[in-house]
């Protein structure tokens, strides 16, 4: 039960694209998962080789949606042109949709994952990658469509059932638990146990022969979790999928938290799971990950796929780019006249911040709309919260009208507003009446000798209530009764009292509904016409473009690309953030 | 359509501190500043108000006697009062910590403190307005300390408070030589004593300060800061609002509240000690809670704690005209607190439920 080192010889790190012939027998390769797989899923893990090639490759085809069934029928080809070593299929995904209140998260999903493969989920954000993987997860529940595991319908009733079912997900967000040790992270929900008491030594040596497995033996089982790096903490979330045995490993998002060595080691480990018969699911923005690490890709987007099983290595960037974008949902932006003023509003120079961003420096005018695209932990909105004082920077300065911005005081003061990324838990008091809610940051303001005037706060907000078309109109309704929608229109409002001159917006239209959308771009662009300057952040490109007059792309944690959004399109400003090959020419 | 119209044009800009002017009808002036909600609190606290009637129904039950005889009912309504004049002076101070979200166990102790300090022979030199003086000041000098510890000494409330609860206790025995201090002040002891219109002095004290209390929360800016520094701090600190230093007010007024239960307390007595106002935080948290008060913060209300205060003075008397013991007393009083925070769960879910109805 070590570390497979044969099947590391016959599967090169620098695979070419068309360097194995269909019609070779993966010998090497479909043997080592039967030699390697532990006892636990030794039943299951020694059937691969016994399907052929060739024989999965007909119903990978035939499976994928009709919608793009002529893509299909080429990628499958390329795909098994790809690489060899790829066994059965063993998880299938069928017309699969699911549907939360006002929105169509997964709208017919096809997909197809086989055993010993490297399956990339490739999608915009919003396309419904998080959705499916949680579907998969037992966490959510499939609306309609057909599931099949190992060849069984599969419908997990919690995450528990779908672990025990072989299938293991590595959160974005690990979550693992900071004061508990290694072991005791990898066994949590199963832990061993003899009437009752906890088996601590055979837990650890277990806990020690997966980390060896994962060629990260020096690792004690005994060591707390909070003590190690982010790296460490993606081996012990490795290890607890593998301490249940799993034969599907879904990664959301596994080097978003590593530096690139670590990753190099990821993709080592990814390497040595999918030689022993392991299929991963591997989510992921960056176009060279998937290239170097991926078998298969299946391209998602507005709940549908686009693509399925495109070879990962081979497929232009074009093409995976040209499939991701252009949205079925309707985008419309207000038309507006730019009057922006002469001299910079927002002045930010050489701002940086240990880990997260660095040597920022950006302008906006008044009346100006500046967008930053960005991927979620591009530092995007740290810079956000730095520039309204919400976070002290480590070096830099922040500037408005001329005045230094060092402290959330200051920066409210000199008339700086801000639309946190998380509305609930960063600007609302949901239990409180919307006017109490739009007056958070002014009622000092309605107060004479520190004594509130309701009449007069709830006058002013039943006048913004009535500019922002808030519904409903009744201000006196707890804030959590609102739409997503009309809950951020509250958040602007209270920016609107307050006589803002920049509003800082994070995600405005995040969990906001197709239609209040359309008319909190109006408000947006409402705001800009009157002389408020706006810096807007969203993981959203077409939002980005339609609404900025100019757009900086951020990429972790450095401003890459300043452009006037009518000189730059949606895929560029994809390939930009997602660090992909299209500015170098196409792989062969 | 005036919509059209208004949809044009968003309201007009304007510094916060001239804000546009309202219709003169809804202008607020302190004259109306009991209207409209002026019979909320009551509703709110119907079960509260209940269980006071089903308390006080039991007693006439038990001592039918007693309950016979008007003079009797007068005076014993006021037993009841006094006896819960000082604590309801705390709770008041409790609630607005618990509110902004945090806990304050250490008001016993300061309530020792003060109340040690104030009739130290030195201190008794100086008068009663030195003596009074004294006792605000400590108390809120301890308050102080408590607030800096946990807003910038980032202590969690339980831990400063638990630690100033040893603390000031400690302090409290030092000062007195673990004597009991007799106060020699005639002003000071005839305050429990001295009646106006009948209506003892103490729960004249208990009323100012609850009254004070409900205009501080639901009148003003304080007020309304500390519900958002309870309810959401994120969103506090991300709308300006200073989060620390209101943190630091919070146990500064809780403190302040403990001196005057001090003076109170050394003047029903006529001496002061240092193992005076034993387990007053337990009183006052649990008075909070089943007034409503939401133990995370961000709810509650002075009127549902001077309920909750009612509540157990009330029981406290029950036992006592019935000669009963105060275990089971406390044994009454802990089923209580359950079943108060038991009921105001299941009519927070209800309300929920009935909200997010009507949402979709």
């Amino acid at each position: 039960m070590t570390a497979p080192e044969p099947a590391r010889d016959d599967r090169p790190t620098d695979r070419p694209a068309t360097d194995t012939p269909t019609s070779g027998n993966p010998t090497a390769a479909t043997a080592s998962p039967a030699k390697n797989t532990p006892a636990g899923s030794s039943a299951a893990g020694s059937t691969p080789g016994a399907s052929t090639p060739a024989g999965s490759t007909a119903t990978g085809s035939t499976a994928t949606g009709s919608g793009s069934a002529a893509s299909n029928g080429t990628a499958a080809a390329d795909g098994q042109r790809e690489r060899d070593g790829i066994g059965e299929v063993v998880l299938r995904l069928d017309g699969v949709v699911k549907t939360f209140p006002g929105v169509r998260a997964l709208d017919g999903v096809q997909l197809e994952v086989r055993a010993g493969e490297v399956h990339c989920l490739l999608g915009q954000n919003g396309a419904g990658k998080s959705t499916l993987i949680k579907v998969l997860a037992g966490v959510h529940h499939a609306d309609e469509g057909s599931i099949s595991w190992l060849g069984e319908p599969f419908a997990p009733a919690s995450p528990q059932a779908a672990m025990r079912a072989g299938i293991a997900t590595i959160y974005q967000e690990l979550d693992l638990v900071d004061d508990l040790s290694v072991a005791e992270n990898a066994f949590l929900g199963h832990e061993e146990s003899r009437g009752g008491f906890l088996r601590r030594r055979s837990t650890a040596a277990r806990t020690k022969q997966i980390l060896a497995r994962l060629g990260h033996d020096h690792i004690s089982p005994r060591r707390l979790v909070r003590s190690l790096p982010a790296a460490g903490k993606q081996i012990v979330s490795m290890a607890r999928a593998l301490s249940h045995d799993a034969r599907l490993i879904v990664m959301d998002e596994p080097s978003a938290v590593l530096a690139h060595d670590e990753v190099e080691n990821l993709f080592r480990i990814i390497r040595e799971l999918t030689a022993q018969g392991i299929a991963v699911i591997y989510i992921s923005h960056r176009l060279e990950e998937i290239r170097d690490i991926g078998d298969r890709v299946t391209v998602l987007k507005d709940g549908r796929t686009t693509a399925a099983n495109l070879p990962a290595r081979s497929t232009p960037t074009r093409e995976l780019v040209s499939r991701m974008t252009g949205r079925t949902i309707e985008y419309v932006f207000p038309p507006r006249e730019v009057k922006t003023g002469t001299t910079p509003l927002l002045q930010v120079e050489g701002l940086s911040r240990e880990g997260e961003f660095a040597d920022a420096s950006l302008t906006v005018k008044a009346g100006e709309i500046v967008g930053i695209a960005g991927l979620v932990g591009s530092g995007r909105s740290e810079l956000l919260e730095t520039i309204f004082g919400a976070r002290p920077a480590d070096s830099g300065t922040v500037t408005l009208n001329g005045k230094r911005i060092t402290s959330i005081g200051g920066a409210v003061r000199a008339g700086m507003g801000m639309a946190p990324e998380e509305r609930k838990s960063q600007a609302l008091l949901l239990d409180e009446p919307i006017y109490r809610n739009m007056t958070l940051a002014t009622f000092s303001g309605y107060a004479r000798g520190g004594f509130t005037d309701v009449g007069k706060e709830r006058a002013a907000a039943e006048e913004t209530a009535e500019a922002l078309e808030l519904r409903p109109r009744d201000v006196s309704r707890a804030v959590r009764t609102l739409s997503g929608g009309n809950q951020q229109k509250v958040v602007v409002g209270r920016w609107l009292l307050g006589g803002t001159k920049l509003l800082l917006l994070d995600e405005p239209t995040r969990g906001v509904d197709v239609g209040a959308r359309a008319e909190l771009y109006q408000v947006i662009a409402d705001l800009a016409a009157r002389g408020v300057g706006v810096l807007l952040v969203s993981s959203e490109v077409p939002e980005v473009l339609g609404l900025a007059d100019r757009v900086l792309v951020m990429r972790e944690g450095h401003l890459i690309h300043e452009a006037p959004a009518s000189e730059i399109d949606e895929a560029t400003v994809l390939d930009l953030v997602m660090a992909g090959s299209l500015m170098e020419g196409e792989p062969a | 359509m005036t919509d059209q119209t208004t949809k044009a044009s968003l309201p007009a800009q304007s510094p916060p501190v001239e804000p546009p002017p309202a219709p003169a009808g809804q202008r607020q002036s302190p004259a109306n500043w009991f209207k409209g909600d002026g019979a909320e609190p009551l509703r709110r606290n119907l079960g509260l108000i209940g269980v006071l009637v089903i308390l006080v129904i039991i007693g006439a039950a038990t001592r039918p006697e007693l309950y016979g005889d008007a003079t009797w009912v007068k005076n014993n309504t006021f037993t009841i009062l006094q006896q819960a004049s000082a604590i309801g002076v705390v709770t008041v101070g409790m609630t607005f910590v618990i509110i902004g979200g945090g806990i304050d166990l250490s008001v016993g102790a300061i309530i020792a403190v003060a109340g040690v300090w104030s009739t130290t022979l030195a201190t008794q030199s100086y008068g009663t307005m030195g003596m009074i003086f004294t006792a605000l000041v400590v108390g809120v000098a301890v308050g102080l300390i408590n607030g800096v510890l946990i807003s910038y000494g980032r202590l969690v409330p339980f831990i400063a408070t638990l630690a100033m609860m040893v603390a000031a206790r400690g302090v409290a025995a030092q000062i007195s030589g673990k004597q009991t201090q007799v106060s020699a002040n005639t002003t000071i002891n005839d305050i429990a004593s001295t009646r106006f219109l009948g209506i003892p002095l103490l729960v004249y004290i208990l009323a100012l300060v609850v009254a004070a209390g409900w205009v501080l929360l639901n009148r003003t800016t304080f007020g309304r800061r500390t519900v958002a520094v309870g309810g959401n701090p994120e969103a506090a600190r991300l709308a300006g609002i200073n989060v620390k230093f209101h943190t630091v007010l919070l146990y500064a007024l809780s403190g302040l509240c403990c001196g005057i239960a001090a003076v109170m307390l050394t003047s029903q007595a006529t001496s002061a000690q240092a193992a005076m106002a034993n387990l007053y935080e337990l009183d006052a948290i649990a008075a909070a809670i089943i007034g409503g008060t939401l133990l995370s913060g961000g709810r509650g209300t002075i009127i549902g704690a001077l309920f909750g205060v009612l509540v157990f003075s009330t029981i406290t008397n029950l036992f006592a005209i019935n000669n009963l013991s105060t275990e089971a007393q406390n044994m009454v009083k802990g089923a209580i607190i359950v079943a108060a925070v038991l009921v105001q769960q299941f009519r927070y879910k209800s309300l929920t439920q009935l909200l997010g109805r009507t949402k979709s």
